[in-house]
Formats: C-alpha cells, sequence, structure tokens
C-alpha cells in the first residue's frame, strides 16, 4: 500500500500522483533560479532587527530598573523586548537557517552548518531530530518523535496508559518549559527508558546538552541579574518572563503544525517505496496551516505555512507566502485536502486532542482521520532502522564520529 | 597600543553575554568592520589604473594582522545578487600596518563578470569579504642580490608589492624588469615604474608592447639581459607566457632559479585513484576518477556544495570527510583521518569516501 491508497487520494491516478510532483519540482525550481538580493536582504535585516531587540532589551533592564520611578515599565518593556528577540531569533531566523533555506548565500556567518540558537538545545541535535526524524517521516507513527514529543499521547492509534491521564498536566509543564523540553528531545527518553539507546552516544549528547544549557542559564539567569546590582532579583525575573512567553509562544505555534484536525497520521506501509511525489503528498496530508498576518506569520518563524515548509524546508522562508497561493491552486485542481484556519481555532483542537486523549479511546469520539493503515508496532526506531536522509531537509553534521543509537 | 591579549580576553568575557553568539555578531552592526569572524574590508578608494583596470584600496577590519609577504595574494568575497563570490587577487601594497589599508590591483577580464564589477561597480564604502594572504611567489627578506622580473599584463601586481617593499626598506639590489604589456594605455603602474627606475640606479626597466612588437621570445634574453642564468627569476602573467618561460629555464637547467605565480589554479600533483563517494546526509553517491575534485564530483550528483574561490583559497568549501582518504591535486598531500576537514574544491578521492553533506 502506498500514500495513494490514502482514501484522500483514491481519486488520483498514478500518473495524476507523478503530475502533482513534478508542478511541485517547478515550484522548488522558479524559487531557486529567483534567490537574490532581495531575499539576503530580508534575513540581513531581520537579524539586524532581532539583535537590535536584544540590545535594547538587556539596556532596559540594566539601567531603567536602577530608579525607581522606571522600574515597573522598564521590567515589562524589557521582557518584552527581550521575549519578542528570542521568539523572532529561535523561529524565523534560527529555525529556518538551520534548515539551510540561506546556505545559497554562501555565507558562512549565516548557515546551517554552523549556525547555534539562542535556546538550551544545542544545533546539532536539533538538526537530527526536527530536519531528519521529523520532516522525513512527518506524521510517521513510530517513526516521528514530534508527535507527541514522546510525553503526550496525540494519536488514536498510541496506546493509552493511565500515565496519560495526567496530560492536561504534562501539556502545562511542557508549554512552560518547552525550551528544556526541546533540550531534551533528541536524547528520545522512550528509547532510554527501554534500554535501546547507545550508551555512549547518550553520553555526548549529554554533555553538549549541558554545556549549551549552562551557557544560556549563566547568561540570563547569573550575569546579566549580576550586572544589574542591586536590582539583580528585578533583571532576573524579567528574563525569567522573556523565556516563559518565547516558550509559550513556541509552543502554541508548534502544536497548530500537525495537531489541528485533517492533519493525518501515517504508518510504516506508507512510506515503503516512497516516491518523490508520495512524499510531496504525505507532507501536505500530514500538515496543517493557520491564517494571519505578515507580522503573526514572521513571528511563527512562518510556520502558519507549514505545509509549503514541509514540502520546501530549504526554500527562504520570505517566500513562503508565495509558494502557498500556486500550492492552493495546485490543491484545488486536484482537489486534495488543504488543511488551514485561524490561530485560535487551530491551537484550539490541538488543545481539544490533548485533553480528549488523555481518556481511553472508548470513552470519547474521534476528531482525526484514521490512518489508512493499522500500524505494525509501537516501536520507537533508531537510525539504523530508519531509510536515508533527503536532501532538502537541511544538513546534519556530528561534532564527533562516534554512531548514533 | 595596549597588548592585544587583554583585549582577547575582554571579548571573550563578553561572550557570555552574547552566548551562542560572538560579541562581534552585535558590534558588527554598529560598525561592519568590528568582527573578526569572518574577516571584512571596507573599499575605502577606486583608483583607475588603465582603461581596464583599477586598484581598489581596502581597509581591513578586526583580525587582520597586515603581516602579508611582498608578492603574496589574499582571497576576496562580495556578495553579488545575494551570494557571496570569491576571486583572489595579488596584494600590490607592501605590508605596513600604520596605513590601515591593502590595496589589490584588478583587470577587468572579458567573460570575467566579477573582475568587471570589481572595476566598473564598486562604491566606496561598499564592506566585502577576506580572506588571509597565501601564496608561495615572495620575495625571501634579504632579497637576492640579483632579481629578474618576467611581468606580462596584470601580473604587475603581485611584482609592484616586491617593488615597493624593496623601495620602502631602501633595499633595491640588482634588478631587471621585462614588462609586457599589449600597449602602453594598458600597462599598469606605468608612472609609478617610472618614478621607481628614475629612483634607483639598480632598476632596469624593458618595456614591450605586444600588440606593437609582438611577444617576447625568450631566446632575445641573452641580449635584454645577459647575465639572467646569474639572477633570482620572478614570472608572473598568462599561463602560455609561464609555460614558455618554464620550459626555457628547464632547457638552461635552471627551473631551481624560477619562481612562478599562475592566477588560475594549477593541479600539479598527480590524481588520486578515484572511487565511490558517498554523501552521507543527502544519501547520495557519484563514482569519481581522480581528476574531478570532489566538489565537482557532489555538484554532479546535485548536492548543493558549498564553494568560493574554486582554487583552494577562501576555504568556503569546507567539509568534514568521515572516512576514506581525498589527495590534494595542488601538492599530493593526503588527508584520510576520521573526520578531517578538507577543501573539496582542490582535492580528489583516493578510493571510496564518505563526506559529511
Amino acid at each position: 500500500m502506498a500514500i495513494s491508497d490514502v482514501k484522500e487520494y483514491t481519486h488520483l491516478t498514478e500518473d495524476e500522483v507523478e503530475q502533482i510532483g513534478r508542478e511541485l519540482d517547478k515550484i522548488r525550481q522558479e524559487i531557486e533560479e529567483s534567490r537574490g538580493a532581495d531575499d539576503a536582504a530580508y534575513i540581513n535585516r531581520l537579524i539586524k532587527i532581532q539583535r537590535a531587540l536584544a540590545t535594547a532589551g538587556r539596556v532596559t533592564l540594566l539601567v531603567g530598573t536602577q530608579f525607581k520611578e522606571t522600574r515597573k515599565p522598564a521590567w515589562a518593556l524589557g521582557a518584552g523586548l527581550l521575549g519578542l528577540h528570542k521568539i523572532l531569533e529561535n523561529m524565523e531566523i534560527g529555525h529556518n537557517v538551520m534548515h539551510g533555506q540561506w546556505d545559497w548565500m554562501n555565507d558562512p556567518e549565516i548557515h546551517s552548518s554552523n549556525w547555534e540558537w539562542d535556546t538550551a538545545q544545542p544545533a546539532e541535535q536539533w538538526k537530527h531530530s526536527h530536519n531528519y526524524i521529523h520532516h522525513q517521516f512527518t506524521n510517521v507513527l513510530g517513526y516521528d518523535n514530534d508527535i507527541g514529543y514522546g510525553i503526550l499521547r496525540m494519536a488514536r492509534e498510541q496506546k493509552w496508559s493511565p500515565y496519560n491521564l495526567g496530560q492536561p498536566i504534562y501539556n502545562q509543564l511542557l508549554a512552560t518549559f518547552f525550551e528544556w523540553g526541546v533540550a531534551l528531545h533528541d536524547l528520545d527518553i522512550e528509547r532510554i527508558r527501554k534500554g535501546e539507546k547507545d550508551p555512549k552516544e547518550m553520553k555526548r549528547q549529554l554533555k553538549q546538552i549541558f554545556r549549551k544549557g549552562r551557557n544560556q542559564v549563566l547568561k540570563d539567569y547569573v550575569v546579566y541579574p549580576a550586572l544589574a546590582g542591586k536590582q539583580w532579583k528585578t533583571v532576573l525575573t524579567a528574563n525569567v518572563a522573556a523565556n516563559i512567553t518565547r516558550n509559550l509562544w513556541a509552543y502554541m505555534i508548534i502544536f497548530c503544525g500537525h495537531f489541528p484536525d485533517g492533519a493525518v497520521h501515517f504508518t510504516e506501509e506508507e512510506i515503503e517505496d516512497e516516491t518523490r511525489s508520495e512524499w510531496y503528498l504525505r507532507q501536505i496530508l500530514g500538515s496543517a496551516n493557520f491564517e494571519g498576518s505578515r507580522t503573526l506569520h514572521i513571528l511563527s518563524g512562518s510556520l502558519g505555512y507549514q505545509i509549503e515548509h514541509h514540502i520546501f524546508p530549504d526554500l527562504p522562508s520570505n517566500r513562503y507566502p508565495e509558494i502557498s497561493e500556486k500550492v492552493r491552486e495546485l490543491a484545488a485542481k486536484y482537489d486534495i485536502p488543504y488543511t488551514t484556519g485561524p490561530l485560535y481555532r487551530q491551537y484550539g483542537q490541538a488543545l481539544r486532542t490533548i485533553m480528549k486523549l488523555s481518556l481511553p479511546n472508548s470513552w470519547t469520539s474521534s476528531d482525526q482521520p484514521e490512518p489508512p493503515t493499522p500500524p505494525r508496532d509501537r516501536k520507537r526506531r533508531g537510525d539504523d532502522e530508519r531509510p536515508s536522509r533527503r536532501t532538502e531537509l537541511g544538513g546534519w553534521s556530528r561534532s564527533h564520529s562516534e554512531a548514533r543509537g | 597600543m595596549a597588548s592585544t591579549i587583554p583585549w582577547e580576553r575582554v571579548r571573550r568575557a563578553g561572550s557570555k553575554l552574547t552566548t551562542p553568539l560572538h560579541p562581534d555578531d552585535y558590534l558588527r552592526l554598529v560598525n561592519p568592520l568590528w568582527s573578526s569572524r569572518e574577516l571584512r574590508g571596507r573599499i575605502e578608494k577606486v583608483v583607475r589604473e588603465t582603461d581596464d583596470a583599477a586598484t581598489l584600496v581596502i581597509r581591513p577590519g578586526w583580525g587582520w594582522r597586515y603581516d602579508h609577504k611582498p608578492g603574496q595574494y589574499v582571497g576576496i568575497g562580495i556578495q553579488v545578487e545575494g551570494k557571496f563570490q570569491w576571486r583572489s587577487y595579488s596584494v600590490s601594497s607592501p605590508p605596513q600596518r600604520k596605513r590601515g589599508t591593502i590595496t589589490i590591483t584588478v583587470r577587468a577580464m572579458p567573460e570575467g563578470k566579477l573582475s568587471s564589477h570589481l572595476v566598473n561597480g564598486l562604491e566606496p564604502g561598499t564592506i566585502v569579504r577576506l580572506a588571509l594572504p597565501e601564496g608561495d611567489f615572495v620575495l625571501p627578506d634579504p632579497p637576492p642580490p640579483r632579481i629578474l622580473f618576467l611581468v606580462g599584463g596584470s601580473g604587475v601586481t603581485p611584482v609592484m608589492a616586491m617593488l615597493r617593499t624593496l623601495d620602502r626598506r631602501g633595499s633595491m639590489p640588482d634588478v631587471v624588469m621585462h614588462y609586457s604589456s599589449p600597449t602602453e594605455d594598458r600597462m599598469i603602474f606605468r608612472e609609478e615604474l617610472d618614478r621607481l627606475e628614475a629612483k634607483h640606479d639598480g632598476l632596469t626597466l624593458h618595456r614591450l608592447q605586444t600588440d606593437v612588437d609582438g611577444m617576447l621570445d625568450l631566446a632575445d634574453l641573452d641580449q635584454i639581459c645577459p647575465d639572467w642564468k646569474d639572477r633570482e627569476t620572478y614570472a608572473c602573467g598568462p599561463g602560455p607566457m609561464l609555460d614558455a618561460i618554464t620550459e626555457h629555464f628547464e632547457k638552461h637547467d635552471l627551473e631551481e632559479h624560477l619562481h612562478l605565480e599562475r592566477f588560475s589554479l594549477e593541479l600539479g600533483g598527480d590524481g588520486g585513484e578515484g572511487g565511490t563517494i558517498t554523501f552521507q546526509n543527502s544519501g547520495k553517491t557519484v563514482e569519481a576518477d581522480g581528476a574531478t575534485t570532489v566538489l565537482e564530483a557532489g555538484e554532479e550528483a546535485g548536492v548543493g556544495m558549498p564553494y568560493g574561490c574554486r582554487m583552494g583559497i577562501c576555504h568556503t568549501c569546507t567539509l568534514t570527510l568521515i572516512s576514506g582518504k581525498v589527495r590534494d591535486l595542488r601538492n599530493g598531500d593526503e588527508y584520510g583521518n576520521p573526520n578531517e576537514p578538507v577543501q573539496t574544491c582542490v582535492t580528489a578521492a583516493v578510493g571510496d569516501c564518505t563526506l559529511d553533506i
């Protein structure tokens, strides 16, 4: 069984599937050929704005908190500026740079191979867990560790256990401390628990996370507060607020990507002998967009164009709006579902699924399309059990030579 | 001026505030030259030398060491249509820190889009990327007592750096220079050379307009410079000219006294054996023979290979070699340690190898 047997696609002939693939390839080619000075200016301008926000936030907090009359507004303004800086840096800049969206500029300062982002997770681990595991195996049960992140039950096909009753609480904790959840994500706690993880690789990853996390914690919670002298507490709480703001926002946007109604889960059978066109179709069917203004999209790291991002993860994010128009036309032409809606509705659906799936399936009704075939087993795969990596997902390099478990 | 060590320490301490970025990543937004992450320079002046050549006066930013040897070249990277393109040019200024600038002289080549842009399209104030000086075409210190320069066209630039250094140090030895150029108008630095010749008794210049008088016949060297066999010879110019000179010196068994600068990559070393190159992250493989660079092989396989100058200078193309062995086509050096960074534009596979991209 292939993706074209999925009921949303059964009306398509094999030729039509290949034709869709060719049309998408053509969109990619058009964008690649027209990348130029304007695109370079976009990312450079954004980086400038983000670094200016960071500087303004730090200075506001250090100086503004020293005087009694400005303390409160400085706290709020400083935390806001810092939060905004972190949101921009993590989402529209870091996430997209690490996908290799700007590698074509040949600028080592804005390149996926050495970008490090302002969050606890080491870039190298993100490029493995996200670019490869999540983007290549999007929504495939047992393969895509982003289905609930090993913490939440997000698909009815995932087995229920009494542990899931706590989902509303885990969800709240995950949202608040999202940075740290992400930091631990590539460790794959589930595989560690089952003793399937190579201990050597685990140690290497833990060391990397510790080093990165320590620098982040020192900066936000020790060095900057210390510089504020007597006002260390004000700066500390503002920095905590900025980080949590970023955490909540990033969490919400990311949960709108694959958890709203309409995003389909798949099983191993659909990725067997999957062609490029079928991979495209799986990305379209497994992702969900949301609507909003240009500002909202930039603040969301262009993840409101989740569908376009999943078909073309390495094309510059500022081009997603125009790509989206073409993809929508294509979806309409071939009668393919294209999931989108306002942000509140998309997140609302994701939240409802979290609540519902904390209970056994028999107690609730399904809002999700059934996966085309029942899952074979519930085992999580290691890299040696996965098909090899696709190029368009962005590069990945490991700082040491040991094999990954 | 304070020693550089405390300054480095200040920046390291500053990185606690800017982690995961470097303070330079913020400072360059204040002044583009305040960053040593990638070497930068600002174009201060574009001085027209001839109709088709110009000298760029560049003020390098942080991290530049002003310690180039006269005759060496630097890489210069310019963002064209959003994409950095790299070329290398000889530094024509002598090594001097107090000037705070370096100069390179560029001739616009027909079909050479980038060189034309450098000569005609570059505004003062433009920020360019730089790569540190490299090259073995250098004058030893102290200089040899008797020197012959054989120069063709824009090959004059590294020789100019040598002459200026000799002039500045007041150590001009016995120098004969033969300078070929298509016409007098196209002769870069001709006025400065006139001045230098008038100033130094030791410097003798022979000028040849090849459009009028034809190319230099090396048999004429015996008349132009009767003691050429007793001199250290430095030659720089177009490939065919250098080939002829090499042949001539080999015939007289004098190649040890000949020093050459070619402005194109010369892959002189033996090729590799070739093999299957695997690009790990993209999952692509390609068969490559021992004369095909890893970069070319990767591009052929459709891997998005990073590249810059394509001649082993700018290191933009460097990738990690996970396993296997590659050979540097310039000199035959082999690289085969696990996870060794290799320059893909000048290396070829020696047996099967795997790269991290």
